[in-house]
């Protein structure tokens, strides 16, 4: 005889509801950013100790773990943030699409307008709103007017700030709410078309309504650019990333699908750190 | 990453240790309560015993208070502490086993009921071996996949799913039975039915045992194991 559970199959098809997609998987995901054994020393403290992983394209994910696990450090590596610090070595590679980033011919300013990075505190510069989202584009040697004026409106208008200052562009950008600072931060990094967009605890200075702004801004760009986030708050990972990846002591422990790391993890390390357990 | 026992205690906040701790402890409370529920519901059925029956009935609001209860310690829990991997899951499965109890608690004053109108008709007792057999399994059932909850233990919870199998098997051979006595007698449906009825409340309460089995190896495995075949279910037990 059958088992009768079988036999109560539903007739309809339930398996997309809800979801946009039920299970990420990262074996079906092209890389933006690809680490090959990663090392990294501050003088004779090594920091990070060998990392392998892929920053999959259009996709969000978050780097979670104690203070001092690396993932900033790790974060920091994918624009060479770590070449200004006295007595760093880096082995290992980087590879942006094909390319290894930490190549003696890459031209390392080139590097940080594809790889872009916003801080934990918004650091607008002492000028306009208008001149803070132009001043990349300058810099790149656009002088039209006319395209100036497109790309600030298509930036603001993306780090979903166009409403609030369309008004008063000319202002001081000094004179806005730290919510909205550091969105102008983020249209000023997006407005030089950046390929991936590093965040480096981009909310932990902001109140919850500001919070929430730069979550569901993340979620809206993630359409257009790949974004790798660091965070200490773990709900915000949770919320925000499509993919999550747990550091620990200089080493990727656990590195997957958000909904599954969060649900049930592989290594006892993750769930001891997620669930707030002494490990 | 399997579960153990223990793993729900080592909290850096001692406060939330102790949440978890009495939601879990609250639902086994509520399990045993239950269970007794279900062995006299049983028992006024075989033994006609009507006053037993109106004690059962009068016992099912005792269960349907808990369940609000423990749900609203779930909730609390989730709105408080955003609980996550193993807690969650822990969360989650109390409120699924908590709503199967209450339901399997519905059940028994179901099978009350029928035996007070068994007693009111009085007569020579028909099904009742299959009542007695199959009741005494479903209450075993329930009383393992309690343990199996208490425990964390996978094994006992597979075995309640597959005792569910044998119990939906007896049902149907008790059912034909039942059917062939009705068609030789058909002064016997009333009472025949009301038995049939009652074989049918304690299948439910195998399937709700079964439920919260599968709970149980929600919890320890974080597999949803709900609607696969036993053949499946054993695999995704023994995989890891």
């Amino acid at each position: 005889m059958n088992d009768s559970t079988e036999r109560k199959g539903h007739s309809i098809d339930m398996s997309n509801m809800g979801r946009e997609v039920r299970h990420l998987d990262i074996s079906n995901e092209t890389a933006a950013l690809t680490v090959k054994d990663l090392r990294l020393s501050y003088g004779d403290k090594q920091a990070l100790h060998g990392i392998d992983m892929m920053i999959p394209k259009k996709r969000v994910t978050a780097f979670i773990g104690p203070s001092g696990c690396g993932k900033s450090t790790l974060l920091r590596c994918f624009n060479r943030m770590n070449d200004l610090v006295d007595g760093c070595s880096i082995h290992g590679q980087i590879l942006l699409d094909t390319e290894n980033i930490y190549e003696k011919s890459v031209d390392v300013a080139e590097l940080r307008r594809r790889v872009g990075m916003v801080f934990q505190k918004p650091n607008p510069f002492p000028k306009s709103i208008y001149e803070n989202v132009a001043y990349g584009l300058r810099i790149q040697g656009i002088k039209k007017k006319r395209q100036l004026d497109e790309t600030v409106e298509w930036a603001l208008k993306s780090a979903a700030l166009w409403t609030e200052v369309k008004d008063r562009l000319h202002e001081s950008a000094l004179g806005m709410s730290g919510g909205q600072q550091q969105r102008l931060v983020i249209a000023r990094t997006i407005a030089v078309k950046p390929e991936v967009l590093l965040l480096d605890e981009p909310a932990s200075a902001l109140d919850p309504i500001s919070t929430l702004k730069i979550e569901e801004l993340i979620h809206e760009l993630k359409n257009e650019f790949t974004i790798a986030i660091v965070t200490h708050n773990m709900q915000q990972a949770a919320r925000v990333s499509d993919y999550t990846a747990f550091m620990y002591m200089g080493d990727m422990v656990e590195f997957g699908d958000t909904d599954q790391l969060f649900t049930n993890p592989t290594k006892k390390q993750t769930e001891d750190y997620i669930t707030g357990r002494y490990g | 990453m399997d579960l153990t026992t223990d793993d729900h205690s080592h909290h850096i906040s001692d406060q939330f240790n102790k949440e978890l701790e009495h939601v879990k402890n609250h639902l086994l409370e509520m399990g045993g309560f239950v269970e007794r529920q279900v062995g006299d519901a049983i028992k006024c059925l075989i033994e006609a015993d009507s006053e037993l029956a109106v004690d059962v009935r009068a016992n099912d609001t005792k269960i349907n208070q808990m369940e609000i209860d423990i749900d609203e310690e779930c909730t609390r829990i989730i709105a408080r502490r955003q609980p996550a991997a193993s807690d969650l899951r822990l969360v989650i499965a109390v409120s699924k086993a908590t709503s199967d109890l209450e339901r399997i608690g519905d059940e028994s004053a179901k099978i009350a009921k029928l035996a007070m109108k068994l007693c009111e008709d009085g007569e020579a007792p028909r099904g009742y071996v299959e009542i007695r057999h199959i009741g005494d399994r479903v209450r075993k059932m329930t009383q393992e996949a309690l343990t199996a909850f208490a425990r964390l233990d996978v094994v006992t919870a597979l075995e309640v799913a597959q005792e569910d199998k044998n119990v939906d098997r007896e049902y149907e051979t008790a059912m034909r039975e039942l059917i062939t006595f009705m068609m030789e007698d058909p002064r016997s449906i009333k009472r025949v039915m009301n038995i049939i009825w009652s074989l049918r409340a304690l299948e439910r309460i195998g399937d709700h045992a079964r439920n919260i089995a599968e709970s149980v190896i929600y919890l320890v495995k974080g597999k949803d194991v709900r609607h696969v075949s036993i053949a499946e279910l054993e695999r995704q037990v023994n995989e890891d």
